[in-house]
């Protein structure tokens, strides 16, 4: 019985000794602001509370003793805290750390515009690039509704804050391509080689761009492939003026995919239709293949390929400004591929690395004939050299290894290698056979370390470096790049970028008996952003200073270096506003660019105002998709002012180019519309989905000048047109889910 | 004699004390389980979830109170953007209940009730911009619900989210309230025979249902 006794009394002392002990307190971070939501809890114990809107707790607690209280909360540092319950206790402050947290911390955003379909708020998505009405789903044409970007419509390229295009420079996984775009025909702009479907993120920076890349004076665009497909899919396009088929296939362990497309353009149908400026005796065909593979090759590294071909020909006759009643022919075939590698895997915690090659081939066979009005050949006495053949082949190799080292909370350093090797062989021949054959390599090594500092969640800068070494000029150049970012409310931040870019000499100038240098530009970008998920507004003021800038001189009717005495400057500012919120389902962005440019270089004979710059720009995009019609409308106004033109001639007597003639063009209109029909979107049995497309560039036909072409002595001029004012695209692309799954649910009903 | 009833009273005593521990672990569950299905706040939501996680934390071979913390960060999601949708408020909210979800997968692999939570994760992701993220996050969600169905064809809680993903899909973009109601029909009988495998393991759902149910006229 005693026993008993006994052992009653301990269940009873237990009970008596559980006294419950009051905890309560209020949790803060550090600049003293009330944390809502915080849990606070006793370790290895049931017994805890979460703080309230003003931050304050309470609970009850029936543990002993020495103990830990954790303190959590989203955003914030964990906290630990050894109390003693033993004793009562007087209110609890916390003050936790803010932690360093991507979503949250402050980016280094001057000069650039990210689209991608990352989780964080960005500018556009893939899906943007191809739904943008002007577009004609080609990268290069949504980006040119961005700030920065010129409507040039006469040449490839992309046309960035007062720079030419190759002062422009595209990457794809970190590796420099050196033939983004279709080979250049007389006035008349090529599209990209690329779908924007293979790349999940796009960085179009205007200025201002990190140690890791180099050679663009003026802009980086750089692209980022997709990883592995979420499922295997088929797909099907057909159009007037062409069709493509591909497949996606993913492995059923989902740990690699490939993938194989084919397709081919014909645009004679739309040319016949659409009534061309030019006589397009070639039509414009192209044969286009890819493939690809992805594989995983641990949890966190990924080795991709992705290697394409592309075959097109194209000829054009064209009445001559020179020798009235003779046509001028212009006659293109063109082979190039495309190959590139890539790895990226994390060495140990801290330590990643990126590394990536391609290898290119670009082959183009030219021939620039006199034609009479029967289309017979003529060789006229002086013009002798408008009948001449042009065969180049060029063979590239890009490598590239970025090591990237994390350091304390978000801060990181970043350092690598990069090799560029060209190997152009250019045959030039002229009526009579003289052949002009020219080979020109290059060998640019460089190498580049940046550090990303974050002093706080709401202070970072990106402080780096770049060296490089050219074997065509022998000469090294040294590169600072420094950006700040500093966060001035939740959604608002300012940043500035200032740098030094260099650029190598162009090879068309080459070769040159000069010893020239590279040409030079410093950036100087301060920015104003504010972003939500659903609106962006930013407004960007530059100053770009270029020197060293290429000039030409004249020998055989060929343009080449000379020297490295241009120099010029270009101003501005930008705005940028997209609102996704007040309208619904509709979607919209303007923007505005402003820009004061004068250079000399080329063939300028003092500093102008460049022929491929305007001095305001404007875009208007607006989507809207309408649920009830399954149906998106895509429109777009885009507005230029004019730009000037020159006729620049060389002046045999005072041995120097003189401008004879100038003027300014008309201001540059269009209106394009595009409808986007998708019958099966969000249709859960769909086993395909379906996008009809349809889309009209310059729906009103207003006149477009891009500028002016002269004949030899300047006596005629003659406007630079695009070959169709409006074009009509209508097609329909169609994907096959491999797989089943669908299915399932409908048998289980 | 004595010695007997010693021990007996040593082996009742420990009994007790552990019967105790796991009383008290169930108890401390049970009133939170039922909170699940009645918290009809969004910040309601998180503070239980917390408390979830403190009783997993403090057990830590517990698959249940992961879970839960886990549903009821979502839930806290899915309410949120039932409102307003806003990815930068929801997006942690559905890395945190993806956090808490793996610890429960941990602890219990191949289970049908953290299929449907995985289900609920991708959904909210959608749901914040439903536009640019439904190709990634729409057959997400179907895998996961797909394999919940597999696990345990009898989950009376997969043919409800079934419907309701069928209830709110646009009649144009394969949404239909007829096969929806079929869903919650057979929701509903499978209810019937449903029996958790303890009292504080899922059985939520059946109010929802209810609702959903309601909304055709008899």
């Amino acid at each position: 019985m005693r026993y008993f006794f006994i052992l009653l009394l301990h269940f009873i002392g237990i009970t008596v000794l559980k006294g419950q002990n009051i905890l309560s307190g209020q949790v803060k971070d550090n600049k003293g602001g009330a944390i809502a939501g915080a849990s606070i809890s006793i370790k290895d114990s049931y017994d805890g509370a979460t703080s309230d809107s003003t931050g304050k707790f309470k609970f009850t607690t029936t543990d002993k003793g020495r103990k830990f209280l954790i303190i959590t909360a989203i955003g914030y540092k964990g906290f630990e805290r050894e109390i003693n319950l033993d004793s009562t206790l007087s209110p609890l402050t916390f003050s936790l750390k803010e932690e360093f947290d991507e979503m949250k911390a402050v980016v280094i955003t001057a000069g650039s515009f990210e689209a991608s379909d990352r989780k964080r708020a960005t500018v556009l998505t893939t899906l943007d690039i191809v739904t943008t009405a002007s577009a004609n789903a080609d990268v290069i044409g949504a980006i040119k509704t961005l700030p920065g970007a010129q409507q040039v419509g006469e040449t490839e390229g992309l046309f960035v804050r007062g720079g030419t295009a190759s002062e422009t420079k595209t990457f794809i996984d970190g590796t420099l391509v050196n033939n983004f775009f279709y080979s250049s025909v007389p006035n008349v702009a090529q599209r990209g080689r690329f779908s924007p479907m293979i790349f999940k993120g796009t960085v179009f920076s205007a200025g201002g761009y990190s140690a890791l890349y180099g050679q663009a004076l003026s802009s980086a665009l750089i692209l980022e492939s997709i990883d592995l497909p979420d499922r295997s899919s088929g797909n099907l396009s057909i159009s007037p003026i062409g069709g493509a088929i591909g497949i996606q296939k993913l492995a059923k362990d989902k740990n690699s995919s490939w993938g194989a497309n084919y397709g081919y353009t014909n645009v004679g149908l739309a040319f016949k239709v659409l009534n061309t400026k030019q006589d397009f005796f070639r039509t414009p065909q192209f044969h286009t293949g890819d493939a690809n593979f992805r594989v995983k090759t641990s949890k966190s590294g990924m080795l991709k390929y992705y290697g394409s071909f592309s075959q097109n020909t194209v000829g054009i006759r064209d009445p001559s400004i020179d020798t009235v009643g003779f046509k001028e022919v212009f006659d293109l075939e063109n082979f190039s591929m495309y190959h590139n590698v890539s790895w990226k895997e994390s060495l140990g915690a801290r330590w990643k690395i990126n590394t990536g090659a391609s290898f290119a081939t670009n082959k183009d066979n030219i021939a620039g004939d006199l034609q009479t009005a029967t289309n017979e050949k003529g060789v006229v006495p002086h013009f002798e050299y408008k009948n001449f053949g042009l065969k180049t082949f060029g063979k590239y190799v890009n490598a590239k290894v970025v090591i990237d080292r994390r350091l304390r909370g978000l801060s990181a350093l970043r350092f690598g290698v990069e090799y560029n090797y060209s190997n152009d062989k250019a045959d030039y021949t002229l009526y009579d056979g003289t052949r002009f054959p020219n080979h020109i390599t290059e060998h640019l090594k460089s190498a580049f370390a940046e550090g990303d500092i974050y002093l706080t969640n709401n202070v970072a800068a990106k402080i780096g470096t770049r060296v490089e070494h050219s074997s065509i000029l022998n000469k090294a150049n040294i590169a600072p790049r420094v950006s700040l970012a500093y966060k001035l409310g939740k959604v608002s931040q300012a940043s500035l970028a200032y740098g030094i870019f260099y650029q190598t000499p162009e090879r068309r100038y080459l070769p040159s008996a000069a010893d020239l240098t590279y040409a030079k530009a410093t950036h100087y970008i301060a920015q104003y952003q504010q972003v939500t998920s659903l609106t962006t507004l930013r407004g960007e003021v530059f100053y770009k200073k270029y020197e060293n800038l290429l000039k030409t001189g004249l020998s055989n009717n060929l343009e080449s270096a000379i020297n490295n005495n241009g120099a010029g400057y270009a101003q501005g500012f930008e705005l940028f506003w997209r609102d996704k919120k007040t309208v619904k389902s509709l979607d919209y962005w303007i923007s505005y660019s402003y820009l004061d440019t004068k250079r000399d270089f080329l063939n300028y004979p003092y500093q102008i105002e460049p022929s491929f710059a305007a001095k305001h720009t404007a875009n208007l995009v607006v989507k809207k998709f309408v649920s009830s019609l399954k149906t998106q409308f895509n429109a777009n106004y885009q507005y230029a002012t004019g730009r000037p033109y020159y006729n620049i001639r060389y002046d045999n007597a005072g041995n120097k180019f003189n401008i004879y003639d100038k003027g300014r063009t008309i201001d540059y209109n269009s209106l394009s519309f595009s409808v986007n029909y998708l019958p099966s979107v969000f249709a859960k049995n769909a086993k395909q989905f379906t996008v009809f497309v349809f889309s009209i560039t310059n729906v009103l036909g207003q006149n477009q000048v891009y500028g002016y072409n002269y004949s030899y002595n300047g006596a005629r001029k003659e406007a630079i047109v695009p070959s169709t004012k409006t074009f009509i695209y209508l097609g329909v692309f169609i994907s096959f889910g491999v797989d089943r799954s669908q299915d399932v649910i409908n048998s289980n009903l | 004699m004595k010695k007997i009833v010693l021990l007996l009273a040593g082996v009742l005593y420990l009994g007790a004390a552990s019967f105790a521990q796991d009383d008290k672990y169930t108890a401390a569950m049970a009133g939170k389980v039922v909170a699940v299905d009645t918290s009809k706040r969004a910040d309601d939501l998180i503070a239980l979830s917390a408390s979830f996680e403190r009783i997993a934390d403090a057990e830590k071979t517990k698959w249940l109170p992961y879970y839960y913390a886990a549903l009821t960060q979502v839930n806290a999601a899915l309410m949120m953007s039932m409102e307003k949708p806003d990815a930068a408020k929801t997006d942690p909210i559905a890395d945190r209940a993806e956090a808490l979800l793996s610890k429960a997968e941990a602890l219990s692999k191949d289970n049908s009730e953290i299929y449907l939570v995985k289900k609920m994760i991708a959904t909210t992701r959608m749901m914040a911009d439903p536009m640019t993220r439904y190709m990634q996050y729409g057959p997400k969600a179907e895998e996961a619900l797909q394999t919940a169905m597999k696990l345990n064809p009898e989950n009376p809680r997969v043919y409800m989210l079934q419907g309701q993903d069928k209830f709110y899909t646009p009649e144009q973009f394969g949404g239909s309230k007829e096969e929806a109601k079929k869903l919650f029909e057979l929701s509903n009988k499978k209810f019937e025979t449903f029996k958790p495998a303890s009292a504080i393991d899922p059985n939520w759902g059946r109010s929802t249902l209810k609702f959903f149910m309601s909304q055709y006229p008899a």
